[in-house]
Parts: C-alpha cells; sequence; structure tokens
C-alpha cells in the first residue's frame, strides 16, 4: 500500500511537471498497439433532420386554416375544441411546445440586433402566419392552435368575470412583458419568455421547479379565471391583439341579427362580450371631453417619464446580461470586497483576457440598456396613456357584440344565441330539402329515359 | 348634425382597409428583413456576407439550421450540465475521443484522486455512476469507453482527465436526447460562455489530435 501510495506521489509529480510544460497539449502521446487493436469511433447522432421543421409548419398552416374555418364559418364550438385538443397534443406533447410562435418574437428581435445570429426559416414562419391570419379572420390562431392557450382552455370548469377595472389594468402586464422581452432579446441578454413559458414543463413532462409550479398556478387559477395567461401575461397576444382590431372578418356571436335577447350577455369566460352603450349623456360630455383632452396632453408627459424610469434601471436590468453580472462579480473581487471566486470568475482568469477589457464590454452593455430602458419605458408610458384615453371614449354599440381585441375566437357564445339555433335548424332542414329536391331530379331524369 | 358626427360606413371601411394593408406591410417587411438576414450574416467569421451566387445572380444562402454545442476548450466542467437541462436526464454526455486518448493505466478520469487500488472497483472510480467501462488491451494500456446510457454529464471525470492527462475527455450535447430549446437552459447557466450554437449539418466540436 505504501509502496503504491509512493507510485502514485511520483506519477502525480510528473505529472504535473508535465503539465506546467504544455498547457492543454497532450501530455501523453497516443501509444501504438502492436495487438491489432482499432480505435473505436465516437458515436455522433445527428439532430433531427430539417424536414420534419417544414412538417411542423405544414400542420400550422393548415391547424389555422381550418380552424379560421371552424370559427366564421361552421360556427361549431365542439369542432373548434377538438382542434384545440389535438393542437394540445401535436404542438404541446408531441413537439414538446418548442418552437412556438409566442417565443418566435425573441428570435426575430435577436436577429436584427446580433451580427452572428439569423432566424431559421420554421421559427420566421411561425412568427408571421398567425399575425397573418389574424389580420384576416381575428384571433382564430389563440382560438384552437396556440398549445398555451389549448391547455388552459382544457382546464377552465367554472369561470368567474374579472370586474373590468382589474381586467384593464392585469393586461398591461403583457404589454411590460413585451416590451421586457424584446429589450433582453435585443440586447442578447436572455430569452425571457422561454425561461417563464409556464407551461412548457409540462409539455415536456419535466423542467425547472419553480417554472413547473408557476405553471400549476397557471391551471389552478385558470380552472375559474379563463385564459389567465393569454389575457393577462401573453406578449404575442398584445400583437393579435392589435391586428385583430382591424381583421377583415371576424367571430360575431349571432350569425345574422342581434335581437337583444341578453343570453349570450354571460357566455363569454374572457369577458369579451360588449352590451349595447347608449349614447353619450349630454350632461356628462363636457365633462367627458375635457377629461379626455388632459389625458391627451398626459400621453407625452407618461412617455417622457416611463422612457426616464427605465433609463434609471438600467444597471438593474443590466444585470440580467452574463457579462455585466462577471464583470460586477470580479470587481467585487478585485476590490476585495468578496472573498473566493465563483466558477464563472475563475473561467474568465483563465482565458487570460484582461479586467479592463471585461469592463469596457460591461459598461457598453450598460449603456445599450440605457438607450434600451428609454425605449422600454417610454412604451410602457405610451401603453398606459393610451389605455386610459382608451376607457375615456364613449362608444355608441346598439349590439351585442364580441370585442374585437379580447375575443379569443373560442366559439363559446355560438351556442348561447337562439338566432344561431334557428340557423342550424334551417340549415339541417335545408339540406332535407336539397337533398329531396336532387332525389326528384334524379327521378325525373329516370323516368325521362 | 347628429347624422354628420357619425362616420359613414364607408369611410370606417376604408381606414379599416389602410390599417389592414399598413399592418400587412409592416409586417412583411420585418419578415423581409429577418429573412434578407440568413443571406448576411457573420458565423465564426466565415461568412460574412454571402454576396452574389455566381451562376445564378441571386444572392447565395449562407444560413444554416443551428444547434447548441459545447466548446470543449472553453468547458471548465462545472456540473451545470447535469442539473440544469430541462431533461430529466441530461441531455449533455462525456464522449471519449479515442486518438486523443493516452491510454493511461491510470486515468485521472478514472479513478478517484487517492484510490483504495488500481482495479476496477466502485470504491475506486470518480464516476458517480459507473458510467466508464475499463478494459485491459495491451500491456500498460487501457481502453476507456463510456456507457451513454449511465453517463449523466457531471463532469467529474473531464476534470480530472483536463488536469492529469490528454482531455480526451469531454462533454458534449447528444443531438439523439437534445430538444434543442430556443433558449438552452444550460447555456443560460454556462459560466465560461462555452455553450454556442453551431450549424446543425456539423452539430459536433471534437476535439482532434494534432499530429506533429
Amino acid at each position: 500500500m505504501t509502496n503504491f501510495r509512493h507510485i502514485t506521489v511520483t506519477v502525480v509529480f510528473v505529472l504535473i511537471l508535465c503539465s506546467i510544460g504544455s498547457a492543454g497539449a497532450i501530455r501523453f502521446p497516443p501509444p501504438e498497439f502492436e495487438s491489432g487493436y482499432e480505435l473505436p469511433d465516437t458515436t455522433v447522432p445527428n439532430p433531427r433532420p430539417g424536414i420534419y421543421d417544414y412538417i411542423d409548419t405544414i400542420v400550422l398552416v393548415l391547424a389555422l386554416g381550418l380552424s379560421s374555418y371552424l370559427v366564421l364559418k361552421k360556427r361549431s364550438r365542439k369542432a373548434i375544441f377538438a382542434l384545440t385538443v389535438f393542437s394540445l397534443i401535436y404542438f404541446g406533447f408531441y413537439r414538446r411546445g418548442c418552437v412556438c410562435s409566442i417565443g418566435a418574437i425573441q428570435n426575430i428581435v435577436l436577429s436584427f440586433f446580433d451580427p452572428g445570429y439569423a432566424v431559421p426559416f420554421v421559427v420566421l414562419l411561425f412568427f408571421l402566419l398567425p399575425l397573418v391570419f389574424t389580420v384576416f379572420f381575428g384571433r382564430t390562431f389563440c382560438a384552437a392552435v396556440c398549445p398555451l392557450g389549448a391547455i388552459q382552455d382544457v382546464v377552465l370548469l367554472r369561470p368567474f368575470s374579472v370586474p373590468s377595472w382589474l381586467e384593464n389594468g392585469l393586461r398591461l402586464l403583457a404589454y411590460v412583458y413585451l416590451g421586457a422581452a424584446v429589450l433582453f432579446a435585443a440586447t442578447g441578454s436572455a430569452f425571457i419568455i422561454c425561461r417563464y413559458d409556464p407551461f412548457v414543463s409540462f409539455f415536456r413532462l419535466s423542467g425547472n421547479v419553480n417554472v413547473l409550479i408557476l405553471g400549476v398556478c397557471f391551471l389552478i387559477v385558470g380552472m375559474f379565471i379563463g385564459r389567465p395567461y393569454c389575457r393577462f401575461f401573453c406578449p404575442y397576444g398584445v400583437i393579435l391583439r392589435q391586428l385583430s382590431r382591424i381583421s377583415k372578418w371576424r367571430v360575431t356571436i349571432t350569425p345574422d341579427e342581434c335581437i337583444k335577447c341578453r343570453l349570450c350577455e354571460d357566455s363569454c369566460p374572457f369577458g369579451a362580450v360588449k352590451k349595447p352603450v347608449e349614447q353619450w349623456p349630454a350632461k356628462e360630455y363636457d365633462r367627458s371631453k375635457k377629461r379626455l383632452a388632459l389625458l391627451i396632453v398626459l400621453l407625452p408627459i407618461l412617455i417622457f417619464f416611463g422612457g426616464w424610469a427605465g433609463y434609471g434601471l438600467r444597471t438593474t436590468t443590466a444585470k440580467v446580461h452574463a457579462t455585466v453580472r462577471l464583470a460586477e462579480r470580479v470587481r467585487l473581487e478585485e476590490t476585495g470586497k468578496v472573498e473566493g471566486t465563483t466558477d464563472a470568475s475563475d473561467a474568465f482568469r483563465s482565458t487570460g483576457t484582461e479586467t479592463s477589457e471585461l469592463y469596457d464590454d460591461a459598461s457598453n452593455i450598460r449603456a445599450r440598456f440605457g438607450l434600451g430602458g428609454w425605449i422600454f419605458g417610454g412604451f410602457v408610458g405610451f401603453v398606459i396613456g393610451m389605455k386610459l384615453i382608451g376607457v375615456s371614449i364613449w362608444r355608441k354599440r346598439t349590439d351585442y357584440e364580441a370585442d374585437r381585441a379580447s375575443c379569443l375566437a373560442c366559439g363559446r357564445c355560438f351556442e348561447y344565441c337562439p338566432r344561431e339555433h334557428l340557423r342550424r335548424k334551417k340549415d339541417s332542414t335545408s339540406q332535407n330539402i336539397t337533398a329531396e329536391e336532387s332525389d326528384k331530379a334524379e327521378f325525373k331524369s329516370g323516368g325521362g329515359r | 348634425m347628429a347624422e354628420k358626427s357619425k362616420p359613414s360606413p364607408d369611410r370606417r371601411q376604408f381606414l379599416a382597409e389602410a390599417f389592414r394593408y399598413a399592418a400587412l406591410g409592416t409586417l412583411g417587411v420585418i419578415g423581409g428583413a429577418a429573412f434578407a438576414k440568413r443571406y448576411r450574416m457573420v458565423q465564426d467569421g466565415k461568412c460574412v456576407d454571402s454576396g452574389l451566387c455566381k451562376e445564378c445572380g441571386l444572392f447565395e444562402k449562407c444560413y444554416k439550421p443551428q444547434v447548441w454545442q459545447i466548446d470543449p476548450y472553453k468547458c471548465i466542467a462545472c456540473g451545470n450540465c447535469a442539473t440544469y437541462c430541462v431533461l430529466e436526464e441530461s441531455a449533455v454526455k462525456c464522449v471519449q475521443v479515442y486518438p486523443v486518448c493516452g491510454y493511461c493505466k491510470i486515468c485521472f478520469g478514472f479513478f478517484e484522486p487517492e484510490p483504495h487500488d488500481i482495479n476496477e472497483g466502485a470504491e475506486n472510480q470518480l464516476c458517480p455512476t459507473g458510467a466508464i467501462k475499463r478494459t485491459y488491451i495491451e500491456d500498460p494500456y487501457y481502453e476507456y469507453t463510456i456507457d451513454e446510457s449511465l453517463c449523466i454529464g457531471c463532469g467529474k471525470c473531464v476534470k480530472g482527465c483536463n488536469t492529469f492527462g490528454n482531455g480526451s475527455f469531454f462533454l458534449q450535447v447528444r443531438h439523439d436526447r437534445c430538444l434543442n430549446c430556443n433558449e438552452c437552459a444550460i447555456a443560460a447557466a454556462c459560466p465560461s460562455g462555452a455553450f454556442v450554437r453551431v450549424p446543425a449539418d456539423r452539430p459536433y466540436l471534437l476535439k482532434e489530435v494534432e499530429h506533429a
């Protein structure tokens, strides 16, 4: 045993000498075998072939087309739900939630700011196709294609309505989330939409515990509040909302005319059914007009203060970037404010880069966060201002309508409309009639012979 | 008066139409710019601007689909790969590149720093799962093979082999397992910036032996 210790110590000593002599190089020349031994190959299994990306894209186009058809033409909640379940299985559990249209925002942004990154074709299409469909057909992507919406839709048990002031307030979070996601993607810091995607752990059946807990919370809340992620957090939903406002075709609760029966009033779990509104009362008109004028004046002020606050937060937001964190750590270590080192600071020192170079990099990134903070904060200020203006405008409405922006095109309200039931009855009878007519025609032509 | 203050349906329709075209145009510009980027980009300093294709006169594509990989020369084998991967069993595994291996009798990737004995006994092994197989080839050479089904990608052997040996053990993302997440969770936790995106048609960064 002592003999062996001795040998090891000697070997280690020799090895250390060798390693000092040639760090990183091959210390022991590979042997030349006499027994005819052949070197095995290292296996290199290939990634998933690119053809599957095209299959995903084709499935996406088909699902979007089918969803639009089911929502606008067929008007069948059951069929929409069936497609929802399919999307949940295919885009969710089979494709494991990646790549999704929501996360694709970050890839697009990164490709504009990082000279070394270009967007994969499938990611570009996943970003663009739902937007194009929304411009024409409304949010049919949300209805039955998005796996994140699907998983929330299937757990919706007993929806409670959210008061409109709370709904409007919480919705601002989605805008902030979008702005932050763009800021961090543009600076190359992080893809926060992917990092905090609450449902992707379910799709993969594994993942970070904290995010899994977040997902469980979302699903429990989602049993009673319809689709909380879609309504209050989804950054892609923000873009879809705006495009849905100008869509060429959109969901109508009634197939033809509204008879104001109020049956659909509470049918929407997402609070997207808008009640008729009277003409603006004359006595409130002047006061409201003044308030509106004030809010419009307030808008640039909000934008400025938002931007100023975003700029002020630059040292905090910049900490998300790994280089900035590393530079701060190294500075603390160099100035002796902390004891010991981290893996990252060790790795940095082993590269032999000058610390001043690292500090310069970090301050460049901080400067970018300063500019980004102005834009991000200004955006948030603009959104808050526009929201205030939006809720102060009185719009006359005569019928019960699905709100253009908030409607997720799930089709639940169709079943509540008596006109819809009438249409279905008519459709089935007219089909019978046409069948009878064709029978007659056949009979006639048969008799003519 | 009341009729005049209400916008006529025509005007509303016209505005909606205009906004729609504007939105489609914006999407077209964004999509086009992102698409054009695939023809002009820097990739490891190789493809700065692919310029025009000599035969067809159109832009030549220099973009390739990308996957995550570990640069073995930057990796410090900190052990994050074993714990941060979104998969229960990490997609990162240790690989052995045989031409680099010294076939040492006493392998510092295989044995504990102070082994009780020089044999394959579990108490002597560094690998927590016993994933490395040691086989006698000829005196004094031993072959070390990694059983990937046991390897958890902790990098203990990598550290040992890098410190005292040739560094033929190193961590690589195994693409039969990797989900190619949009943001790799390990890359976000990597302290040395060793995670990089590489072209999918050359998805491994294997060490190569430098012949004198």
